[in-house]
C-alpha cells in the first residue's frame, strides 16, 4: 500500500511564496514568447500545406541513396527522415508553386522510389495539403483556442465571478504559451494532433484550476474568521492531494500513450504531458496568486452567493 | 446513520450497465473477410447471377461460407480468409459483366439477434483500416461559363426562330451579348428577352457609338440555385464513379460550401483513383463542315462563320458545324471492347430514348456526310496568381474520329479511334458515370496503408490496456477496497464509450483511441476527488457512514464545474475541429460524460451495498 498523501492539515505557504511563483512564471512566459517570436512553431504539412510519404522497406535503410533516388527524380526539395523505425522512411515535399498537379505529388514520388530506390518500398501513408487549406486550418485552430476561452471565461464568471474567470484564463493562457514555448524550444512538429492536445491540456488544467476555486469559495464561507491569503492557502493545501493523484493517474496513461503509441502519436502525448505538468504548477502556485491579485475577497464572492444554509452545516 | 439509494436506482443503474454491456457486445466479434457484389444500374442481383456465382467460385475451390442479401439489394459472400476473398473477388471480377460491381469488404460477423436491435460494431476511421480520403474543391465559378455558352446557343437558335433581328451574340466569360445593328432593333427585342429570361438573366442596354447592344449577367437567386445544382450532380457522379471503382462503403458527402469529402475504405490504388474521381471527359457529336478550309483556317486561326477549328489526335486540322448534333449528357450506358470493323478498341453508347430520337432526327436528315466525334476533357489546377490561389480550368478538346454516316443512328453505335484499350476502359467508365457540372481539384489527401492501419489499431489498443492497468493498480495501492470501487467504475466508463460510440455510429480513429486513453487518466479525477474528502471528513472526526455521505455531497459540485468547463473545451473541438480532431473531441466527451454517471453515481451504489448496510462500521478501507 502506498502511503497517504495528506496535506489537508499542513500549512505550506503557497501563497507567501507568490513572489518566487509569479517570477518564475514570468520568466517563462517571456523565453516562451521570445522562442514563439524568434524560432516560431515548426508547423507540420496540417498547417503549411505540401505532401507527406511514409514508406516502409522490408529492412533497415540508410536515407543517403534514398535523397539521391529522389533528386535524381526531380524531387531535390524533399526532406527524408525516418520515423520511429530505421525501417519507416518519411518524405516531406514543401508545397510546389510550379507544379502543376500537386494532388498526384505523392504517387509520383512513390513511383520513384519503387522503381530506382534501394529496396521495394510499402506505402504506408500519405498527407497532402493544399496551401489554401493549410491556411485555413491554421485560422481555425486560433480560432478555436479563442472560443474555447471565451466559453471558460463566461461559464466561470456566471458560476463563480468575473475575477475568478480572468484568474483561471490568465492560468489557461500561463500554460498554453509555456507549452508552445517548449515546442517552440524543441522545434516538435506542430501539426492537428498537437493542436488538439493543446485544446485539451486547456480543459484539464481549467479543471485543476476549478477545483482549487471551488474550495476558495467554500472556504470563505466556512472559515468566517480567516484572513484572504490564509483561505486561500488553505484551499490549495486542502486540495493539494488530489491535485497530485490526478496528475499521476492522467500521466501514467500519457507516458503509456508516449511509448506505445507509435510514432504517431508521440508529439500528442508529448505536448499533453508537458501541458499536465505545467497546468498542475500552475493550479497550485498561479491560479489562486491569480485571483488574490485580482481582488477576489469574501467581500466580492459572498454577497454573489446567498446559499447562507449552506454555512450552519459546517462540522 | 446508513447510506442507501431507493430500489428503483439500484434497477435503474443494473439496466443502464446490461444496455451498454449489450450494445458494446458487437465489437467483439471478429470481421470476415468478404466480397460484395452490385449492380448499381437495376439495384439487383439476378437469380442466373447468383446462380453463376456459385458456380465458378466452387470449380475453383473458393466457396463462400455464408450468402447474405443486404437491404441495399447488394450480395455478401463471406470468405475464411483473406487469401480465398481475393481470389474469388479476382475470379468474380473477370465472370461478371460491367454493370456489376465486385468490392472488397471487412464484414463483422455481428450474431443475427444484436443485428436485430441494431447492435453495431464502430466504425473504424481510416487510418485504423487504412484507404483514401479526398477532400475535393469545386470549381463553382465554371457554371458561369457553362451556363453562358448554354444560353449563347440557345439565343441564337432562338432569335432566329422569333424572327427578332439581331447581329450576333457573343459570350464573355461572366456575361453574353447581343448586338443588334440599330437601336430600334434592340428595344424590339428587349421586352422579349425580358419576358422570355425572367428569373434567370439580368439584361442591360449598352448603346456605343453605332453598335447597340443588349448584356446580360446571371440572376443572383438563379446563380445560387445553379452553383448548388453542380454540386449536387458533382456528388452523385462521384457516387457513381466510386460504385464503378468497387469500393465498400465509400462516404461521398458535401463540407462546407464548395467542397466534397470523399472516403474510400481498403482503396491502394491512389493513382487511379485521382485519375478516376478528378477526370471530367465527355463526348460530343458534329458534322463536319462541308464549307472552308481547314488548313487555311488552322494557318490564320479564323474559322468560317458557323464552323469551329479542332485538331484531331494526329494534329490534322479539322472544321466542324458549330451547331451540335448530340452531347454526351443523353449516354445512359457505355461499354468498351473491341471494334467489329477495324479490331481497334471502340466504346459502345446506348443513348436514352429522347437522345435516340435526336440522334436519329439528325442523322438521317444527314447520312452520307461526315460526322466527328469530340473528346473533351477538362481538367483544373491550382496556380499562384498575383499571391493567390487561384483554381484554372483547361479545357482541352480532340477531335477522335471522323466516319461518314451510313445510315441513321439509333440507340445504339460505337466509336473506335481510340489509343488503347485502357483509354477505351475509362472513357467506358467516364460515359457511364456522367459528367462533373464543374470541375474539381484535390486539396486535401490522407492516405493509410492497411499494414499501418492494423498497426495503429494495435498500437492504440496496446496503450489503452497498458495505461488502464497502471491506473488500476495505482488505485488499489492507494485506495484499497475504494480503488477497487474505482476501477469497477473506470471499467465501466471504458464500455459505456464503446456502447455510445457503436450505438451513435461514430467513427473510431487514432486520436479517438488517444482521447480513450485520455479519459482513462482522467476519469478517475472525480473518485479522487471523492475520496479525499471522505479522508478529510473522517479525519474531521465524522462518522464512516457520515463521511462517506459528505463526500459524496460535497464533492458533488466540484466536479460538476469542473467537468462543465471540460466538456466546453471539448465541445469547441468539435465545433472546429476537421476529421481527426473530431474524433478525439467526441470520445472525450462521452468519456467525461460517462465518468459522470460511473464515478458517483455506480461507485455511491457499490460503496452503498458494502458499507451502508453495516450498522456498525468503525473504520474505512480508503
Amino acid at each position: 500500500m502506498l502511503p497517504h498523501l495528506n496535506f489537508a492539515d499542513s500549512n505550506l505557504n503557497f501563497l507567501g511564496k507568490r513572489k518566487y511563483a509569479i517570477t518564475v512564471s514570468l520568466i517563462l512566459i517571456v523565453i516562451s514568447v521570445a522562442l514563439l517570436a524568434t524560432r516560431g512553431l515548426n508547423f507540420g504539412i496540417d498547417f503549411t500545406g505540401g505532401t507527406l510519404v511514409e514508406v516502409g522497406y522490408p529492412e533497415a535503410v540508410e536515407l543517403d541513396p534514398i535523397r539521391e533516388t529522389l533528386a535524381a527524380g526531380g524531387f531535390s526539395g524533399a526532406q527524408v527522415q525516418t520515423f520511429g523505425t530505421s525501417r519507416d522512411v518519411l518524405i516531406r515535399l514543401p508545397p510546389s508553386e510550379d507544379d502543376d498537379d500537386p494532388a498526384t505529388l505523392s504517387n509520383r514520388v512513390l513511383n520513384v522510389l519503387q522503381d530506382g530506390g534501394p529496396d521495394d518500398p510499402d506505402l504506408r501513408r500519405v498527407e497532402f495539403v493544399g496551401p489554401a487549406v493549410g491556411e485555413e486550418l491554421r485560422e481555425q485552430g486560433g480560432l478555436a483556442m479563442i472560443y474555447a476561452l471565451a466559453g471558460i471565461l463566461i461559464y466561470v464568471a456566471v458560476r463563480f465571478e468575473w475575477r475568478f474567470s480572468i484568474g483561471s484564463v490568465l492560468a489557461l493562457i500561463h500554460d498554453v504559451v509555456i507549452t508552445l514555448g517548449i515546442f517552440s524550444l524543441l522545434q516538435l512538429e506542430f501539426d492537428l494532433g498537437v493542436l488538439a492536445a493543446v485544446l485539451a491540456v486547456i480543459g484539464y488544467s481549467l479543471n485543476d484550476t476549478i477545483v482549487v476555486y471551488d474550495r476558495i469559495r467554500e472556504n470563505f464561507r466556512i472559515l468566517r474568521k480567516k484572513g484572504t491569503e490564509e483561505v486561500m492557502n488553505i484551499a490549495v493545501n486542502k486540495t493539494l492531494a488530489r491535485t497530485i493523484i490526478t496528475s499521476t493517474t492522467t500521466l501514467l496513461v500519457l507516458f503509456a500513450l508516449a511509448f506505445l503509441g507509435g510514432a504517431a502519436l508521440q508529439n500528442f502525448s508529448v505536448a499533453l504531458i508537458i501541458g499536465v505538468i505545467v497546468g498542475t504548477y500552475s493550479s497550485i502556485f498561479i491560479a489562486a496568486t491569480a485571483a488574490l491579485l485580482l481582488g477576489v475577497d469574501r467581500q466580492v464572492l459572498l454577497p454573489v452567493k446567498k446559499e447562507g444554509a449552506e454555512e450552519d452545516q459546517t462540522p | 446513520m446508513r447510506n442507501s439509494f431507493p430500489a428503483w436506482l439500484y434497477a435503474l443503474i443494473v439496466v443502464v450497465i446490461l444496455g451498454a454491456g449489450v450494445y458494446a457486445a458487437p465489437n467483439l466479434f471478429p470481421e470476415d473477410p468478404s466480397v460484395q457484389i452490385g449492380n448499381p444500374t437495376t439495384g439487383e442481383i439476378d437469380q442466373n447471377i447468383r446462380e453463376l456465382m456459385g458456380t465458378i467460385l466452387g470449380a475453383q475451390g473458393v466457396t463462400p461460407h455464408t450468402l447474405e442479401e443486404q437491404d441495399d439489394g447488394q450480395i455478401l459472400l463471406r470468405f475464411e480468409t483473406t487469401d480465398e476473398q481475393s481470389t474469388a473477388a479476382e475470379i468474380l471480377r473477370n465472370a461478371l459483366d460491367d454493370n456489376h460491381t465486385v468490392a472488397l469488404n471487412m464484414a463483422p460477423a455481428t450474431p443475427r439477434w444484436l443485428r436485430a436491435i441494431n447492435g453495431q460494431p464502430m466504425a473504424l476511421g481510416l487510418d485504423l483500416r487504412g484507404g483514401v480520403h479526398f477532400l475535393m474543391e469545386v470549381d463553382l465559378d465554371a457554371v458561369i461559363g457553362t451556363a453562358m455558352e448554354r444560353y449563347s446557343n440557345e439565343l441564337r437558335g432562338r432569335l432566329r426562330e422569333e424572327r427578332i433581328s439581331f447581329d450576333t451574340v457573343e459570350r464573355g466569360s461572366r456575361d453574353l451579348s447581343v448586338m443588334f445593328e440599330s437601336e430600334a432593333d434592340r428595344e424590339a427585342a428587349e421586352g422579349w428577352l425580358q419576358r422570355q429570361y425572367r428569373d434567370e438573366l439580368v439584361w442591360e442596354s449598352r448603346g456605343s457609338g453605332d453598335t447597340s447592344r443588349l448584356v446580360a449577367t446571371l440572376d443572383d437567386d438563379h446563380l445560387t440555385e445553379l452553383r448548388r445544382q453542380a454540386l449536387q450532380q458533382n456528388i452523385s457522379t462521384l457516387r457513381s464513379r466510386v460504385d464503378e471503382l468497387g469500393v465498400a462503403e465509400p462516404i461521398i458527402a458535401q463540407q462546407g460550401e464548395n467542397r466534397i469529402v470523399v472516403q474510400l475504405p481498403g482503396v491502394q490504388d491512389t493513382a487511379r483513383a485521382k485519375e478516376v474521381l478528378g477526370a471530367t471527359a465527355t463526348l460530343e457529336f458534329r458534322l463536319v463542315s462541308e464549307s472552308g478550309d481547314a488548313q487555311e483556317a488552322d494557318e490564320t486561326g479564323r474559322a468560317p462563320s458557323g464552323t469551329r477549328l479542332y485538331h484531331e489526335r494526329d494534329g490534322t486540322p479539322v472544321l466542324l458545324q458549330r451547331q451540335v448534333m448530340l452531347t454526351g449528357d443523353y449516354i445512359t450506358d457505355a461499354s468498351s471492347g473491341i471494334a467489329q470493323d477495324t479490331g481497334g478498341p471502340a466504346v459502345f453508347i446506348n443513348l436514352d430514348g429522347q437522345g435516340a430520337r435526336i440522334f436519329s432526327r439528325v442523322t438521317s436528315d444527314n447520312v452520307g456526310r461526315l460526322m466527328a466525334t469530340v473528346f473533351i476533357e477538362t481538367t483544373t489546377e491550382t496556380v499562384e496568381e498575383d499571391g493567390e490561389q487561384v483554381m484554372r480550368t483547361s479545357r482541352s478538346e480532340e477531335v477522335i474520329n471522323v466516319a461518314r454516316i451510313n445510315e441513321p443512328l439509333g440507340r445504339r453505335f460505337q466509336i473506335s479511334g481510340l489509343d488503347s484499350s485502357r483509354e477505351a476502359r475509362n472513357l467506358a467508365l467516364l460515359l457511364r458515370a456522367g459528367a462533373l457540372a464543374a470541375p474539381m481539384s484535390i486539396v486535401e489527401e490522407r492516405t493509410v496503408g492497411p499494414s499501418l492501419g492494423q498497426e495503429n489499431i494495435d498500437r492504440g489498443m496496446q496503450s489503452v490496456v497498458i495505461g488502464f492497468i497502471a491506473v488500476m493498480i495505482f488505485m488499489i495501492l492507494y485506495y484499497r477496497v475504494f480503488g477497487v470501487i474505482a476501477n469497477v467504475a473506470l471499467a465501466l466508463n471504458l464500455i459505456f464509450i464503446v456502447s455510445v460510440l457503436s450505438m451513435l455510429q461514430a467513427t473510431l480513429t487514432l486520436p479517438g483511441i488517444a482521447g480513450i486513453v485520455l479519459t482513462v487518466g482522467m476519469a478517475v479525477d472525480a473518485n479522487v476527488l471523492i475520496f479525499e474528502r471522505i479522508r478529510e471528513e473522517l479525519r474531521n472526526g465524522l462518522s464512516p457512514q457520515a463521511a462517506i455521505a459528505s463526500g459524496y455531497d460535497r464533492a458533488f459540485t466540484t466536479i460538476a464545474d469542473a467537468n462543465v468547463t471540460t466538456l466546453i473545451a471539448a465541445l469547441v473541438l468539435f465545433l472546429f475541429g476537421t476529421g481527426p480532431i473530431k474524433g478525439f473531441a467526441i470520445t472525450l466527451s462521452i468519456g467525461i460524460i460517462a465518468s459522470m454517471f460511473t464515478a458517483i453515481i455506480v461507485t455511491r451504489a457499490i460503496v452503498n451495498l458494502t458499507y451502508g448496510r453495516q450498522r456498525r462500521l468503525n473504520r474505512l478501507a480508503i
